[in-house]
């Protein structure tokens, strides 16, 4: 199940990512790559193996409902390319 | 052929089918995955960290009260809670959603196969039970706000929200009216208040409703159903009935010129406008495949057992239906009145308890309850936690009613008093100068007034009952304390042995 240069062109709208035609035809080639690569895991036989939800064998690791600290609003907003006074600032989302 | 449970209603060609899902906000301290606050309303991002923030390299930790709430509420609502459970990346980019993915749960929800029963106050349908197809904990995403302001046509996006335990409930799609959606939102919502596990406040989004809705139309060819439209943004139960109900309007007029049914397009998203009363089109839903769901490598699972169960049943309390059962079956309230006692909630309904008790007379607590009880607290917009006088003091009052001592319009007057004052009945009365005026007394005082008022007599007697008012006016300004009903019914009693 090779992956196709519209499964890729998809993938990367959904993401919001704008590729160029070369980078499609590369990103195309190696996710197929990666993809061809785990399917190596199809040659073994998983009948007698039950699903996993998770790799870590542990479960129930919950917190108490306690408040810390959070951030300072000028630390939260440090890092974004556009900001105002008290937001991030996006394009437009209607 | 169309099934019984779609057959059309009420002279319409087609039946409506109506699933909602509804979003809760848990009453934690805490969000989901991080220990920032839920607080609503404080100032944009003060209320964040590099969890709710999705930086790099943060990792998130399950709020243990969040799963205790959304165990509760499921049980509640008569689900199953499977015995493991766990989380999964719903990925979709959108800028409120800082880590391109909301943590959900998709296929091993914590809870799946419930239901609800409900019910018209004024039979506008028949008692029915509405399934719920599952019940899951999920994180909020945060706020985004157009900034029209100065040409500049930004998005002003605010994280305080992001990552606030959401328990989404989802229905079947067993409504069949919009009045039967109205319906299931407040007995889920009254359910909830009661379980104490969210403020369900829907001006500001700590619950809210998606309706799926589709029409079921009879043609000679067979019954065919419509494409399916999620309504989204109705911020109050009356903009769910409205949306509701426009959209079956609409999907029908829409059918009959297109003729497109279920399948023949994807599921489209609509948008109930409050200001214009339509529904609009939002942009296309993406196919369930396209969120490319997967398992959270960050969140480990969560496994219940029996014994846990178990000890969450027996916190649950009472629940509407149970207390509804018991005002009409042990209290022997109408049906009106204990409706209004039960959605006014736990506490309202547990003053009710302690009065009747009290004064050993459900009819008259239930009446106090409903009528000046009620008003008092609208008027001075309080909660009957916050109501001056305990069940016992207003039972002393009402107690003086059962004695004879105080006649109904009395009581109302002696009420304000001690509203105003919080002093005890009795002090007020003494105030007041209120005291029984004895029979004999009575007699006397109306014996006189007919003796004294023989234009009066003679108009009754002609056929007047209602001239008898004059004479109770004369007996009122003589002693303040007589009863006017008493007076009414010896006055008359007297000119009628003339
Ligand atoms: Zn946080």
């Amino acid at each position: 199940m090779a992956l196709t240069r519209d499964d890729v062109e998809k993938v990367s709208l959904l993401a919001r990512l704008q590729l160029t035609d070369d980078e499609l035809n590369s990103m195309t080639e190696h996710l197929s790559q990666i993809i061809q690569y785990v399917h190596q895991l199809d040659e073994i036989n998983t009948d007698d193996v039950a699903p996993l939800a998770h790799t870590l064998d542990i479960t129930n690791v919950l917190a108490d409902d306690v408040v810390a600290d959070c951030l300072s609003r000028e630390a939260a907003l440090q890092n974004a390319p556009q900001r105002d006074e008290e937001c991030f600032r996006v394009p437009a989302v209607l | 052929m169309s099934s019984p449970e779609t057959q059309p209603m009420g002279g319409t060609p087609y039946a409506v089918v109506v699933g909602l899902e509804v979003h809760v906000q848990l009453k934690t301290n805490t969000k989901l995955f991080c220990r920032c606050p839920t607080t609503f309303g404080q100032p944009p991002n003060t209320q964040t960290c590099p969890v709710c923030l999705g930086l790099p390299g943060s990792l998130p930790v399950m709020n243990r009260h969040a799963f205790e709430l959304s165990m509760k509420t499921a049980l509640a609502l008569n689900c199953t809670i499977p015995y493991f459970t766990k989380w999964d990346r719903k990925n979709y980019f959108y800028p409120d959603l800082p880590k391109g993915y909301q943590t959900s749960q998709f296929d091993l929800p914590m809870s799946e196969h419930g239901h609800l029963n409900i019910f018209s106050e004024n039979d506008e349908f028949a008692d029915k039970q509405i399934r719920i197809l599952r019940a899951h904990l999920e994180e909020d995403a945060g706020k985004s706000m157009h900034d029209e302001a100065a040409g500049v046509a930004d998005s002003r996006i605010d994280l305080n929200r992001t990552g606030t335990p959401l328990l989404e409930i989802v229905s079947e799609p067993d409504m069949r009216s919009a009045a039967e959606a109205k319906a299931y939102l407040q007995e889920l919502r009254l359910i909830l208040l009661y379980l104490g596990v969210s403020d369900c406040n829907m001006q500001e989004g700590s619950l809210r409703c998606d309706a799926n809705v589709n029409l079921h139309i009879d043609t000679p060819a067979g019954t065919i159903a419509t494409p399916i439209v999620e309504i989204k943004n109705m911020n109050s139960f009356r903009a769910v009935q409205r949306g509701i109900e426009f959209e079956v309007g609409r999907q029908y007029t829409l059918w009959q010129k297109d003729k497109q049914v279920l399948g023949d397009m994807p599921k489209q998203t609509r948008g109930w406008d409050e200001g214009a009363q339509v529904t609009r089109a939002q942009r296309e839903k993406e196919e369930s495949s396209d969120y490319r769901y997967f398992p959270c490598p960050d969140l480990v699972p969560v496994v219940v057992t029996d014994e846990e169960i178990q000890a969450m049943q027996q916190q649950i309390g009472t629940l509407p239906a149970s207390l509804r059962k018991q005002l009409l079956d042990d209290h022997q309230l109408t049906a009106h009145t204990s409706a209004v006692i039960v959605n006014q909630g736990l506490g309202f309904a547990d003053y009710f308890l302690a009065l009747a008790t009290a004064i050993d007379d459900s009819r008259l607590a239930g009446n106090w309850m409903q009528g000046e009880v009620l008003r008092i607290l609208n008027e001075q917009e309080q909660t009957i936690q916050q109501f001056k006088l305990s069940a016992a003091e207003l039972g002393e009052l009402l107690k003086f009613i059962q004695s004879g001592d105080l006649d109904n319009s009395k009581a109302k007057d002696v009420f304000a008093v001690m509203i105003e004052s919080g002093q005890s009945a009795a002090d007020v009365m003494a105030e007041l100068g209120i005291e029984k005026v004895d029979s004999s007394q009575l007699e006397e005082l109306c014996q006189r007034l007919v003796d004294n008022n023989p234009k009066i007599v003679a108009d009754v007697q002609s056929g007047n009952p209602k001239a008898v008012g004059a004479l109770i006016g004369q007996a009122r300004k003589e002693n303040s304390n007589v009863d006017p009903g008493q007076v009414r019914q010896i006055c008359l009693a007297l000119i009628e042995k003339l």
